[in-house]
């Protein structure tokens, strides 16, 4: 006992931190997994005893549920264009910005860095301004170019490349500054190097430059798509997954679901699919790495 | 030679166009934003629009004090600011913890900790929500400010950071007689200023950006924070662009500024967890 009372300061560091973890990150897995085989709703809620076990009940109803069916459909819609469109960006601009390093590349860096720092409500709050259909800035824009109106949140596949739109603006910047933090960490003397073994500048860029940021575009893709699976606040507070469910993800599925229509059980399940399709889509891309790595 | 420097001139110049041109292409809607905040209702609708207000009024801003209860969301927003900021401080003492003693169990215990980042926010949110409800802790601001204190993420970094502390100096203090909580409050935080500079920036942007926690637990429109009521504004008024765009830019503008201040230790902060 003695023993323990002298070597309590580490715990009593970790202690906060790690029970509020405890309480409010791993404990909630298990309870998730164990309603997600339960039928409990808002009458479950107030009444304990009213929930019963219904098995695999609820997975069985997702995989027949045509509004889930459609939100995976387009949350892959979502990550299959979104993510190499962030990448691409993103890495674009930070060779860009390693160009130079005079006042006017810190303060671009900062500009675009900044989308991904604003609250998503007062994007939400801009951008339907700037998408409305008769008051917009983009429609008025596109009108010298004799383009009629276009109904950027009002039809399915467009309300999707809109909100695409919209949120790579947003994800460009977080990923900008890692590649930035890599290309700063590559020696010069690798390019002197090049230089006079007669490499020109693309030569130097595809043969030196993008192998060495392997890793960091891998540690890019891997956060990216995470994020993208997970895609809710963009259609949450634009569209609402509307209109006909053409923008509704899985996570906007699970939420709906969940705090609109009080199904626990049936959401939480929701969620592990959710759960399992990321870890088999990140296990993959490990794979993937694996043998790339080996030339 | 001097053809090289001219060669590379011309493609300085034209890197900086580019990015010039996206930049200001990444801030028309911050620009737009500013500009039609400032805007008087009629205007905002005008066809064709003005680019700078042809009547420039503050009666927007007037107007999120005294028709909506904007103060009353400030209030709230400050008070989930300040609450993360103890949370900080529990991420430092458990980075701290795990960075500089050897205790039975810490490998397994950390690795617990760095697990929880992978579990997407969409799996835990119910049953949080079922904890706090039988805690009775729904509709209050305990329940909107106590999930989100500990951060994964955040002790990670602290303890990455805490690691090159070197073991001597704090044995040293320990030597005079100085106690753990002394070591750790008058050595160890002051070394570790820069992570807590990154951090703190950090902390304060998600504190004010939170959204979606307060829109749950929260029923009573007194414990609402400035997105949540942005959010009812839009609904409230949704063909008062000027209102929303005033509203929006009393969220935006304070974040933009402390980040022009203080960005340079953001990119310093990502260099320094190592993500290379």
């Amino acid at each position: 006992m003695n023993q323990l009372y002298k070597n309590r300061h580490p715990y009593m560091f970790i202690a906060p931190a790690v029970i509020l973890l405890a309480v409010f990150s791993v404990i909630p897995i298990g309870v998730a997994l164990v309603i997600s085989f339960t039928d409990m709703n808002l009458k479950g809620l107030a009444d304990w005893s009213s929930i019963s076990f219904i098995g695999i009940e609820n997975y069985k109803q997702l995989f027949s549920d045509d509004t889930f069916l459609k939100s995976i459909y387009n949350t892959f819609f979502y990550v299959i264009i979104g993510v190499p469109l962030v990448i691409i960006c993103s890495l674009s601009i930070a060779l860009l910005l390693n160009y130079g390093s005079n006042w006017l590349f810190t303060t671009f860096r900062a500009v675009y860095y900044m989308p991904s720092i604003t609250n998503i409500i007062a994007v939400a709050v801009i951008w339907g301004y700037l998408y409305n259909t008769e008051y917009g800035l983009f429609n008025y824009l596109l009108s010298f170019l004799s383009v009629e109106n276009i109904p950027w949140l009002g039809e399915p596949t467009i309300a999707k490349i809109s909100l695409i739109i919209l949120a790579v603006w947003k994800g460009i910047g977080i990923n900008m500054i890692i590649f930035l933090a890599a290309l700063q960490g590559i020696p010069k003397s690798y390019y002197e190097a090049a230089e006079i073994d007669g490499a020109n500048r693309i030569q130097m860029l595809f043969h030196v430059t993008l192998p060495l940021l392997r890793y960091a575009t891998f540690f890019v893709s891997v956060t990216t798509l995470i994020g993208w699976m997970q895609f809710f606040e963009e259609p949450f507070v634009m569209t609402e997954g509307g209109p006909l469910n053409g923008t509704m993800s899985i996570a906007l599925f699970i939420y709906k679901e969940g705090f609109q229509f009080s199904q626990f059980g049936y959401a939480a399940a929701g969620s592990f699919v959710l759960f399992a399709m990321i870890i088999i889509v990140t296990v993959l891309q490990f794979k993937l790495r694996k043998s790339d790595t080996e030339y | 030679m001097a053809a090289a420097t001219k060669k590379s001139r011309t493609e300085k110049a034209i890197v900086t166009c580019i990015l010039v041109f996206g930049g200001i292409l990444v801030s028309i809607p911050f620009l737009w934003m500013i500009s039609s905040s400032f805007k008087p209702e009629s205007e905002v609708l005008a066809i064709p629009p003005t680019i700078i207000p042809d009547n420039p009024t503050i009666e927007n801003y007037i107007n999120l004090f005294t028709n909506m209860n904007f103060a009353v969301y400030l209030r709230n927003t400050l008070v989930i600011v300040f609450f993360s900021f103890i949370g900080l401080l529990f991420n430092a003492m458990a980075g701290y913890g795990f960075a500089k003693y050897d205790f039975k169990g810490r490998e397994k215990v950390f690795y617990l900790v760095l697990a929880t980042m992978m579990i997407p926010g969409q799996v835990t949110m119910i049953p949080v929500y079922l904890i706090l409800n039988a805690m009775g802790l729904t509709n209050t601001m305990t329940g909107i400010v106590l999930p989100g204190l500990a951060v994964a993420f955040s002790i990670f970094l602290f303890r990455q950071f805490m690691t090159t502390i070197p073991d001597d100096l704090i044995e040293a203090a320990r030597l005079d007689g100085a106690g753990e909580w002394y070591i750790f409050f008058r050595l160890v935080i002051p070394i570790a200023k820069p992570i807590f500079a990154v951090q703190g920036i950090l902390t304060f942007i998600a504190g004010w950006n939170s959204f979606l926690w307060p829109l749950i637990i929260a029923n009573d429109e007194s414990l609402y924070t400035l997105s949540v009521g942005l959010s009812l504004l839009q609904g409230q008024y949704a063909n008062n662009f000027a209102l929303q765009m005033a509203g929006a830019a009393f969220m935006v503008v304070p974040i933009i500024i402390i980040f022009a201040f203080f960005q340079k230790y953001i990119v310093e902060g990502f260099t320094m967890s190592g993500i290379k």
